[in-house]
């Protein structure tokens, strides 16, 4: 009945291996998509503004476990749509979707905040040269708004490493789904076992805030 | 040598006297905008010939940046038209894009890209907006520096560089576009005072090449020195317009009187 015995008998760094690759590609896939939905809501376009303003509103103010949950049973379930043609790994990735597309409305927003630290006259002098929408966005405002917004960006990242337990609701055998598993089975050693999951997150987290902190003030613009 | 095909002959002349002045270049009619209940242009008529040198003057408020803006569309204006070399402004869209190329605008607060180095700043809007091989770019870049005097500094970040220096390299990047006229709003009113005449300096220096350039701003000093018309403006109009001596010796309305007794006599 000793501590160590816990690890011999449950994969437990497996199931934190299974959330770190939840969160790697959940925050790539939801970077890209965050950043074309901040670019939709500052383009000219008011439909594209429309479009994006109601994707954010939408996917923000929705509960992650109902949109994994979602996914798992409405499109796959209902709808019989496969990202694997691995059982376990199809749930995999449809948590994946999951995570990224509620994570890209967060990170839209963050980066609307980084858009807000470059001041206007950036968006008139790259338009006075010529320069169009497109350009003016990829060359001049973004990559200040990223830099501007390496803190918040930071903030969604943790956020997403902590809530990349939800895919449990999806059927993902991961930490949260392993700590339910191992209380049932050991409830002798439970808050040694809740300590243990609690401490592995803060291992990931907190480097995650001293990084995101110090690259802000490495990367900031200096005006 | 890089391609000087694209900037007017910087030939030592001085500017043309006033009978000599080319076609209309700009031409604005019967413009008028509001910001909501505010009409900061009153039904503005305004043409600079090619090569002329035309200063804006007026107090704050009076719509003169305004108007300086509505040149290449950075504000729209709602009734009226504007043309460019004989082309009516286009809407939002490539052709804007391009006719904006044409237009080199230097801004009160330099407006410097910020994260991109003073050379690259010179370069970006040659080889994006325009397709100029990043050599040619690069090289002509070089040249506009030292033509300005900020040549040593072409590596450095914007923050870096004093405010003079800014501004100097933003008109580089501005000449960079091969523009037919240049717009300047308030080009010094950020600087500190011993880093004006660097910046005039450079911009007398424009003028005597013969460069077309609609300049607002208080000093009076080079609107002496280097335009071939002033033009004051008040409350959203073109109140009068002469040339610099006439302007400043004899203002016929009552209201540049008033204005020019407000900041001559100290």
């Amino acid at each position: 009945m000793d501590f160590g015995s816990l690890f011999s008998e449950f994969d437990v760094l497996g199931a934190f291996w299974v959330n770190i690759q939840l969160t790697f590609f959940a925050a790539i896939f939801a970077l890209v998509l965050g950043t074309v939905l901040a670019v939709m809501r500052i383009s000219p376009v008011p439909s594209l503004r429309w479009a994006g303003t109601t994707y954010v509103t939408l996917l923000r103010n929705t509960p992650l476990t109902v949109i994994i949950v979602f996914c798992v049973l409405g499109l796959w379930g209902q709808l019989g749509i496969t990202l694997s043609s691995d059982f376990q790994r199809n749930f995999f990735w449809l948590s994946v979707l999951g995570l990224t597309v509620y994570h890209a409305a967060f990170v839209c927003e963050a980066l609307r905040s980084g858009v807000n630290t470059v001041p206007v006259g950036q968006a008139e002098a790259a338009r006075a040269i010529g320069l169009g929408f497109g350009d003016s966005a990829r060359l001049v405002i973004l990559p200040q708004a990223f830099r501007g917004a390496v803190a918040p960006l930071g903030n969604v990242l943790i956020a997403l490493t902590k809530n990349s337990t939800v895919a449990a609701a999806g059927s993902v055998a991961e930490t949260s789904g392993l700590l339910k598993q191992m209380i049932e089975f050991r409830p002798d050693l439970m808050v040694a076992i809740f300590l243990v999951f609690a401490f592995g997150f803060v291992i990931l987290v907190v480097p995650i805030g001293v990084a995101t902190t110090s690259l802000s003030r490495r990367l900031a613009v200096a005006r | 040598m890089a391609d000087l095909a694209t900037e007017p002959d910087p030939g030592p002349e001085p500017a043309p006297a006033h009978g000599e002045l080319g076609p209309p270049l700009v031409e604005l009619r019967g413009v008028d905008k509001h910001f909501g209940a505010l009409h900061v242009l009153k039904h503005i008529d305004l043409t600079v010939a090619r090569g002329e040198v035309v200063v804006i003057i007026g107090p704050s408020g009076s719509g003169k940046s305004t108007l300086c803006r509505t040149i290449n569309r950075l504000e729209t204006i709602d009734s009226g038209s504007i043309v460019i070399d004989g082309r009516e402004l286009p809407e939002e869209g490539r052709e804007l894009a391009r006719l904006r190329a044409e237009v080199g605008m230097v801004f009160q607060s330099f407006n410097l890209f910020a994260h991109r180095t003073v050379l690259e700043n010179v370069t970006l809007g040659p080889i994006k907006a325009k397709g100029v091989k990043k050599s040619d770019a690069v090289a002509r870049a070089r040249e506009l520096l030292d033509r300005v005097g900020v040549g040593n500094q072409a590596a450095k970040l914007p923050a870096q560089l004093s405010g003079g220096q800014q501004q100097r390299v933003a008109i580089a990047r501005a000449l960079a576009m091969g523009p037919k006229v240049m717009l300047f709003d308030e080009p010094t009113s950020a600087l500190d005072p011993e880093m004006i005449n660097e910046v005039l300096d450079v911009m007398v220096g424009l003028a005597r090449d013969g460069m077309t350039m609609l300049v607002v701003t208080h000093e009076m000093g080079f609107a002496r020195r280097a335009a071939n018309r002033v033009v004051f403006m008040d409350a959203g109009e073109i109140v009068e317009q002469a040339d610099p001596e006439t302007f400043f010796t004899a203002p016929r309305s009552e209201r540049a009187r008033d204005f020019l007794s407000k900041i001559l006599t100290h």
